[in-house]
């Protein structure tokens, strides 16, 4: 049996920088990846003849500083600059579209002055506010039963900087934190189109309406994230989402670490408490003292470890997280540009979100709660082949959509029911780019149970498991675990389904690695 | 059928389980008709009988006669199928694989944290196939404990009833009753015996520590098999007793009662009456060999750490009060800790009891033990502090109870 000091299961980019981490560290690691290549949900791929995209995961707003700093990914060759950084843009039917420039908003075209000036306020805020969260992304959930010294310094740093904010911006943050986002919106702007746009923002990813209670902490998520330092920030890697998972694949390389592809590991050992190592599902078995999974936790525990070597009640636990996705992913080849209402060409690049109104999104979510998609869908639209030509060919053009809302468990099942959200979702974009139906060359569409897979992400959930307050942060997974490891000794967690969760931020499988790290430390 | 009344009434034929008080066993017309005392309680929503005639004289009745006690109250689960021997490995702390078809062992099963959920009996009907009777009730976590498993889980409490006839004439009752073949069953053995064209399972087990025996039919069954017991007893003294009587044999046989001598991990509100089978004597069942079953993580790492608080002893008081519910205490003044059962053996001739302290006290520390037991007396409570000696359990051992052939009285 050869083996390895750890073997990581699943090579999405939370496994690559897990790995690729522990491999710096000296340990010699071992990543296997069920899929023909790497990435996960964070891939290039060619959906028709000649067009590429990125294949699930389309804008990169979140990769975390520390990752992009520990794996030198901008020698690896990954490109984020500000000049890179794409708007965020409200389409419209009739009239002219909003456009928040920079970093979320720093400005807005088409806004009144009077909106602009609510806005320039109400962003303020929301970056303070989500600013106080952001360090939390980078470590392990406080540990309720015993906390460290870090820990605490952890958590009176939070306090210091809830107390810095002065006491009236203090007792707003804790009045708002677990609000809505429908109604603070309300509170503070008036235009249809803005409201819109960040309604769907926070609850993009998620089984929420902008009306569902605490869907606000969506947008913080959201806000938390930052690209060259800049909160809020977005952009189209080029060469796609691939592009990441390259570059911290030759940071893992480069790192010593092993990846073999086509590998699905079908069980995970373990043996007296403990894992030895993994068995592949063609019998192979590798053995290792550490094994990260980087796939989901549901998957992990209830399929590759079983729940004969686990308690009842942690079963049980891992048994109700919710994950069930409730977001669909479109893509198109189409064979010239899509002409968007009031759209100049030179915003093609800009991420186009048809979210016309907060009652819109909530209208669209609603059927989501009965197990029907959205007759009128929202979605977040890219074209990424003008940021990167290389993606289409000559004059033609790819669209990539996240689109919501579509139940994982749809009542009428997807097999009859995709072709008819395609239909709905064809018919919203005909509403919003007139003529786009005609030039569609190919058309992708991927449901939460395509999702499910061809990316091995139980419940088509793309964050592992709803990212909500009941599934957040100590939560994360299930409560009594979130530290990313495991009631098996040498089992780790690494994926989305663990804190903070999901968007290609590669802070789970740094959180993972940093925790191994710090466990053989201590030992 | 549509004025109020009528809707009333079935809704209230639909509600037949909760309108009813305490609901009858099968034995019940034979325990009503024995029953002089009417001294019932409830034993998990059953009408049981705390005692029936003479509390004394029943409890003597399971000593020098033959014992008759109705036991269908106690929750029973069939637990059946390919992968009923891992499953029930995975739930309970002992190893299912060293419990041969035909046998019974007493076991207890745990939550996460290795708290004690409930203890009880495990009978192996055949290679696949168990009985598991306890005193609470576990189907949730029964259910969700066999998610990976190929078994299939049932409760049987209301179908099966059961008997225990305990007590030194006890084989040859059974004999009598022409229970052919019973005397070959040693201690913890069951078989299948023919009773009225269906079946009866006889287990040389019981909760007494005397010669003794129980008895599992389809309640269908039930009054047809008390009466072939009571028949054939005639000569043999055979008595039916109630509870009372019961928990002094128990006692002195230095057998524990979920929540009466420890509070069920799902049934304490308080975290530190939490117990892990250390704490009450059951670490004996812990098979840390055996591969994973729930709360072994948590138990051996209480076990590494140190951190198990509690022990439950066996004391020997001086005096002959029972020191029933009183303190224990340290050189007469440190608390440290309460008995949950106590009485005058009159077998023993001791005063005994069981009590949980908190350790040290009872596990490396067992000298200067007191108890503080208030007597009453034509209503005053007159306060004795009396010495106890940690003492190993059972406070008594018959050998009549393991003798093979089984003693013919």
């Amino acid at each position: 049996m050869t083996s390895f000091d750890c073997i990581v299961v699943g090579g999405g980019h939370n496994g690559l920088v897990a790995a690729a981490l522990l491999g710096k560290s000296g340990r010699k690691v071992l990543v296997l990846e069920a899929a023909a290549e790497v990435g996960g949900a964070a891939r290039t791929e060619e959906f028709a003849p000649g067009f590429r995209t990125s294949s699930l995961a389309h804008v990169l707003n979140r990769l975390h500083p520390d990752v992009v700093k520990e794996l030198d990914l901008e020698r690896h060759g990954l490109r984020l600059k500000r000049d890179a950084f794409i708007p965020s843009i409200a389409l419209v039917k009739v009239g002219s579209p909003l456009i928040l420039q920079g970093a979320y908003g720093e400005s807005l075209t088409g806004a009144s002055a009077t909106e602009q000036t609510s806005w320039r306020g109400m962003r303020a805020q929301l970056l303070r506010y989500a600013d106080i969260l952001k360090p939390f992304l980078s470590r392990r959930p406080p540990d309720l039963g015993g906390l460290s010294l870090g820990e605490t310094a952890a958590l009176g740093q939070m306090a210091l900087a809830l107390k810095r904010l002065g006491k009236e911006d203090m007792r707003d943050f804790l009045r708002v934190l677990l609000m809505n986002v429908a109604d603070l919106l309300d509170e503070q702007l008036s235009d249809d189109r803005l409201k819109g746009l960040l309604a769907f923002d926070a609850v993009l990813g998620a089984h929420l309406g902008p009306r569902s209670p605490t869907s606000l902490l969506g947008l913080y998520y959201r806000l938390a994230g930052e690209i060259a330092g800049e909160a809020g920030a977005q952009l189209l890697p080029e060469g796609g989402m691939g592009a990441v998972v390259s570059a911290i694949g030759a940071a893992a390389a480069k790192a010593g670490v092993t990846l073999r592809t086509g590998a699905a590991v079908g069980r995970i050992l373990v043996e007296n408490g403990r894992t030895t190592g993994v068995v592949l599902k063609t019998g192979e078995e590798i053995g290792a003292a550490i094994v990260i999974s980087a796939t989901d936790p549901a998957t992990t525990f209830l399929d590759l470890v079983g729940p004969r070597d686990l308690d009842t009640g942690f079963v049980r636990k891992v048994s109700n997280i919710r994950m069930k996705g409730d977001a669909a992913k479109l893509h198109l080849a189409l064979d010239a540009p899509p002409a968007f209402t009031g759209l100049d060409a030179s915003r093609h690049k800009g991420r186009l979100v048809i979210a016309p109104s907060t009652n819109h999104v909530e209208r669209a979510f609603n059927p989501s709660k009965y197990g029907e998609f959205s007759p009128e869908p929202v979605m977040e639209i890219t074209l990424p082949s003008f940021s990167d030509a290389s993606l289409a060919p000559d004059g033609a053009c790819v669209l990539s959509a996240v689109v919501q809302y579509a139940p994982y468990a749809l009542k009428e099942g997807w097999q009859t029911g995709k072709a008819k959200f395609q239909v709905a979702i064809m018919a919203q974009l005909e509403a919003y780019a007139p003529g786009i139906g005609r030039t569609v060359r190919h058309a992708e569409l991927l449901t939460p149970a395509d999702i499910e897979a061809r990316y091995h992400m139980r419940g088509g959930h793309w964050h592992h498991g709803e990212l909500q307050a009941d599934q957040m942060l100590v939560s994360r997974p299930v409560a009594g675990w979130s530290g990313y490891d495991t009631p098996i000794a040498g089992l780790y967690l690494a994926s989305a389904g663990s804190h903070p969760g999901g968007g290609v931020s590669g802070a789970p499988g740094l959180n993972a690695a940093r925790r191994i790290l710090q466990r053989r430390k201590e030992a | 059928m549509d004025t109020v009344a009528d809707k009333v009434a079935l809704r209230r034929a639909a509600q037949g389980h909760f309108s009813t008080w305490r609901i009858d066993t099968p034995f019940q017309p034979r325990l009503a008709e024995l029953s002089r005392t009417d001294d019932w309680y409830s034993w998990a929503g059953y009408r049981a009988p705390h005692s029936l005639w003479d509390e004394e004289l029943e409890y003597f009745a399971i000593r020098s006669q033959a014992a008759l006690f109705d036991i269908s109250p106690m929750t029973k689960y069939r637990v059946e199928g390919p992968d009923a021997e891992a499953f029930l490995n995975r739930l309970t702390l002992r190893d299912v694989s060293k419990l041969k078809p035909g046998r019974v062992h007493y076991t207890a099963w745990c939550d996460d944290e290795g708290f004690v959920l409930d203890d009880g009996t495990l009978f192996r009907l055949s290679a696949d196939r168990f009985r598991l009777c306890c005193q609470e009730r576990h189907l949730p976590w029964l259910l969700d404990s066999a998610v990976g498993f190929e078994v299939s889980v049932e409760e049987e409490t209301e179908q099966v009833a059961g008997l225990a006839l305990q007590g030194p004439t006890s084989f040859a009752v059974l004999r009598e009753a022409g229970f052919a073949g019973v005397e070959k069953l040693k201690v913890f053995d069951l078989a299948e015996f023919d009773h009225e064209g269906g079946k009866v399972v006889i287990s040389r087990t019981g909760f007494t520590g005397d010669l003794g025996y129980e008895l599992f039919v389809e309640r269908d069954l039930a009054l047809s098999l008390w009466d072939r017991l009571v028949k054939a007893g005639e000569l043999r003294g055979v008595r039916a007793i109630g509870y009372t009587a019961l928990n002094r044999a128990r006692t002195e046989a230095g057998l524990i009662v979920a929540n009466a001598d420890f509070v069920t991990s799902e049934h304490a509100i308080r975290a530190n009456r939490l117990r892990m089978p250390d704490e009450i004597g059951l670490g004996f069942m812990v098979d840390a060999t055996k591969g994973h079953f729930n709360g072994r993580r948590a138990i051996l790492e209480a076990r590494a750490r140190g951190k198990l608080r509690h022990v439950l002893v066996g004391l020997e008081i001086e005096g002959n009060v029972p020191a029933e519910h009183a303190i224990v205490y340290h050189k007469k003044h440190k608390e440290v800790g309460l008995v949950s059962a106590a009485l005058w053996s009159p077998m023993a001739k001791k005063n005994i009891a069981l009590a949980s302290l908190e350790r040290p006290f009872g596990d490396t520390i067992t000298d200067d033990l007191w108890v503080e037991i208030y007597a009453m007396r034509e209503l005053q409570y007159q306060k004795l502090m009396k010495r106890a000696k940690v003492v190993q359990r059972p406070f008594i051992k018959l050998d009549r109870r393991t003798a093979n052939p089984p003693a013919d009285f």
